[in-house]
């Protein structure tokens, strides 16, 4: 059977179980586009920019745990990809983004809207396709998916060329991929395993730290027996967060630059880090030289590249982490590590998170905690990048698996509204919550205008305090209050919600929180408040840049002892 | 900081090269030299790689090229016992009284005149880069007009590396793997 290229990347697609798209078409993309009526089981979504396309395929990819698409045409349409795709590449999300191109006699000729889209995602695609040829499609579509949820999950591009999407060919489709190149491996190997469990089971004052390779890899339980059955603490990275419920007796929240204190100080204090599925981020270990001074650390991941590459480890296991946790949960000897755990108890005790200031002025915190308390900790919250988004990891509370949406590695602000659409597209049954703030939601505002076209029922916090507060925390402790460029002029975020179609409400008051959002879990479709937050709130704990992890300052009374102006801040990756 | 000499089996396609240059370029690898051709395998080339650098940072350098899905394999075979070759064709001013001198010295390095001129010959050598820089220490004094050399290819010696297709296949045939 002869098709065109254009329903032979459509086939493709429904016959990897694709049911959604974002995107926006043009030029070089329109034969594609013109094919899609052809195929009623791909729900295409229009967005307003692309980079909310591949963010909205992000966010969809991570809540669902399939591949997320997004379309963009040449040129400028797929370089609006590039910080989306960046994005999927730094926090591993199975990403396919298909770019129009200009016709191949034209390439290299610096047609109109012609750009080296292969040449320029490079770096930051797992792996990307230019197709010259439309009898390649079948075999580049199937590839490409599996690539990019396979292994360690990452973003994969294939640019296609106006002329190709129209040129038939005879359509096979493969039945499985051959990439004798490609073989991530699974299954640690047994001996590492074995040493491992030799370590744990030595181990008196060992930790976990759990990051996304544990939500990739679906292994909840997993983390959950091996933390059982030797009673281990468990902490998670940002992008940890959720895959160990957080009211349970053995976790300890998050580490890094603004994680809790006593999970800083216990993964300071122990005599073995279990680091799974992460990569030792600067953000999560702080001045690496000072991290974990007293521990052996196993290091399980699925990507050889990451071990060795930031911290010494002791025991390298490369693997999926289920499956590797499934072989060491059998190996590992129950265990009490009583004084341990009421160490990090103390710790806990003595240097609490969990409560608030007692004021009435508008706290970032009670926001967050009573969207915590209205969706009785059930929502999926996605967040943009920045104080709010250090106050949602904080201060809701994740049990249930895969429910915290976050930009980790790139910390993309803008990231959150649309990857909150892919979220709720994902998952239409779930409650989504967008926590932004309001200089992240401007960075991605246009997509308002997508989330009332396609009626996703996505909810808004804007946590507004004109500020780019993130920044301006850094200028109010380390360059001398000098709060350069960091005042905003934001809109009045209701007028915005009201002229885009959609109800929104303001909140100046403590006591208009809980309406507020009652008012918005109420609402059958999208709602947006507008929380007028105290301006100047900082986020803590943090650990000052270049310090180490137990070098936390936990509020500003000791903030006299960071250091004073940037000048003297050591080298470190600010 | 140590000269690594690494040797990939990368897919035959447009844009590997690029990739591969690009992991190194990003973490401030000035490339020595780089060799690629044909290798024994249908549609799959063997690239020698020579850089300058610490370990650590070679080692994480390998093991980005090895993720790259159109790279096969990478070894660094730095430590390993190997042959090394570069070729150089070096053109030097010679005269009737000089050009008696320089064939002398080319015959001892076992190297080849492959074509003279009335003022000028050029010599074609193989070998490691010590032989080939003795050789241009003492053509010097003669006048060297032009040098193009190759970058180092290389291979272990004895049967210690096979690539993985090689092995899929003696495997398909029942045999042991080394």
């Amino acid at each position: 059977m002869k098709l065109t290229g254009a329903q032979m990347v459509c086939e493709g697609l429904v016959k990897e179980g694709v049911g959604v798209i974002f995107g926006i078409l043009g030029g070089a993309l329109l034969p594609l586009y013109d094919t899609l009526p052809q195929y009623p089981q791909l729900r295409h979504i229009l967005v307003r920019h692309e980079q909310g396309a591949a963010h909205a395929a992000d966010g969809y990819a991570r809540a669902t745990g399939k591949v997320g698409v997004c379309f963009a045409t040449s040129g400028p349409g797929a370089t609006n990809l590039v910080t989306g795709i960046a994005n999927a590449h730094l926090d591993s999300v199975p990403v396919l983004a298909i770019t129009g191109q200009v016709a191949r006699p034209f390439i290299g000729k610096d047609a109109f809207q012609e750009v080296d889209i292969t040449g320029i995602t490079l770096p930051i695609t797992k792996h990307n396709y230019l197709v010259m040829d439309a009898a390649e499609i079948p075999k580049v579509v199937k590839e490409a998916i599996y690539l990019a949820r396979t292994g360690r999950p990452g973003p994969v591009l294939i640019d296609l060329p106006r002329d190709v999407q129209i040129e038939q060919a005879e359509f096979h489709y493969p039945a499985k991929v051959d990439l004798p190149s490609y073989k991530p491996t699974l299954r640690g190997h047994p001996a590492q395993v074995k040493k491992a469990a030799k370590l744990i089971n030595e181990a008196q004052a060992p930790v976990i730290i759990a990051g996304r390779g544990v939500i990739i890899s679906g292994g909840y339980s997993e983390l959950k027996e091996l933390a059982e059955t030797a009673q281990i603490p468990v902490i998670t990275t940002l992008l940890g967060i959720s895959c160990f419920p957080e009211s349970h007796a053995l976790s300890y929240g998050m580490l890094g630059m603004h994680g809790m204190a006593y999970a800083n100080m216990a993964v300071d204090a122990a005599d073995l880090i279990i680091a799974i599925g992460m990569r030792f981020d600067d953000r999560a270990t702080a001045k690496v030289s000072a991290f974990a001074p007293h521990a052996h650390i196993i290091h399980i991941d699925i990507d050889p590249a990451e071990i060795g590459k930031n911290v010494r480890v002791d025991v390298p296991i490369v693997g999926d982490a289920a499956a590797v946790l499934k072989e060491l949960n059998k190996l590992v000897n129950p265990a009490k590590h009583i004084d341990w755990v009421r160490q990090l108890d103390d710790w806990r005790k003595e240097h609490p998170l969990t409560i608030i200031r007692d004021t009435e002025q508008l706290l970032p915190q009670y926001v967050v905690r009573q969207i915590y308390e209205a969706t009785k900790g059930e929502a999926i919250i996605v967040t943009g990048v920045g104080q709010h988004q250090m106050w949602a990891a904080q201060h809701y509370w994740y049990d249930r698996p895969n429910t915290f949406i976050s930009s980790g590695g790139l910390g993309t602000m803008g990231f959150g509204l649309p990857a909150s659409i892919g979220a709720k597209v994902g998952c239409p049954d779930e409650t989504v919550w967008c926590i932004d703030g309001d200089g992240s939601f401007q960075m991605t505002i246009q997509e308002l205008a997508t989330i009332v076209q396609e009626k996703v029922a996505v909810k808004i916090a804007v946590l507004h305090n004109n500020y780019l507060g993130m920044v301006r925390q850094w200028q109010e402790m380390f360059y001398g209050k000098r709060y350069v460029a960091t005042p905003l002029s934001s809109p009045d975020f209701v007028k915005i919600a009201q002229a885009y179609g959609f109800p929104a409400l303001r909140v100046e008051h403590k006591k208009e929180v809980i309406p507020a959002i009652q008012k918005a879990m109420e609402e059958p479709g999208p709602f947006l408040i507008d929380f007028n937050i105290e301006p100047e709130e900082n986020v803590y704990p943090m650990v000052p840049p270049g310090a180490a992890l137990s070098e936390v300052l936990e509020g500003p009374k000791k903030q006299a002892k960071a250091a004073k102006d940037s000048a003297k801040l050591p080298v470190s990756n600010l | 900081m140590t000269k690594h000499t690494i040797v990939a089996l990368v897919a035959d396609k447009p844009g590997v090269l690029n990739h591969m240059a690009s992991l190194f370029r990003r973490r401030g690898f000035n490339i020595e030299s780089i060799a690629v051709g044909h290798s024994e395998v249908p549609h799959r080339s063997r690239m020698t790689i020579v850089v300058d650098g610490a370990n650590t940072m070679v080692e994480q350098v390998r093991k980005q090229l090895d993720k790259v899905v159109d790279v096969v394999k990478v070894f660094d075979i730095t430590g390993d016992a190997m042959i090394a070759r570069e070729l150089a064709l070096i053109k030097v001013t010679a005269t009737s009284t000089t050009r008696s001198e320089i064939i002398e010295i080319v015959d001892i390095f076992r190297a080849n005149i492959v074509d003279v001129a009335s003022d000028s010959v050029t010599i074609e050598v193989t070998g490691d880069e010590n032989k080939i820089n003795s050789l241009l220490k003492l053509l010097r004094g003669f006048g060297i007009k032009e040098i193009a050399k190759t970058g180092r290819i290389a291979m272990a010696r004895g049967a210690a590396r096979a690539s993985p297709v090689e092995k899929k296949a003696t495997k398909a045939k029942g045999k042991k793997t080394s």
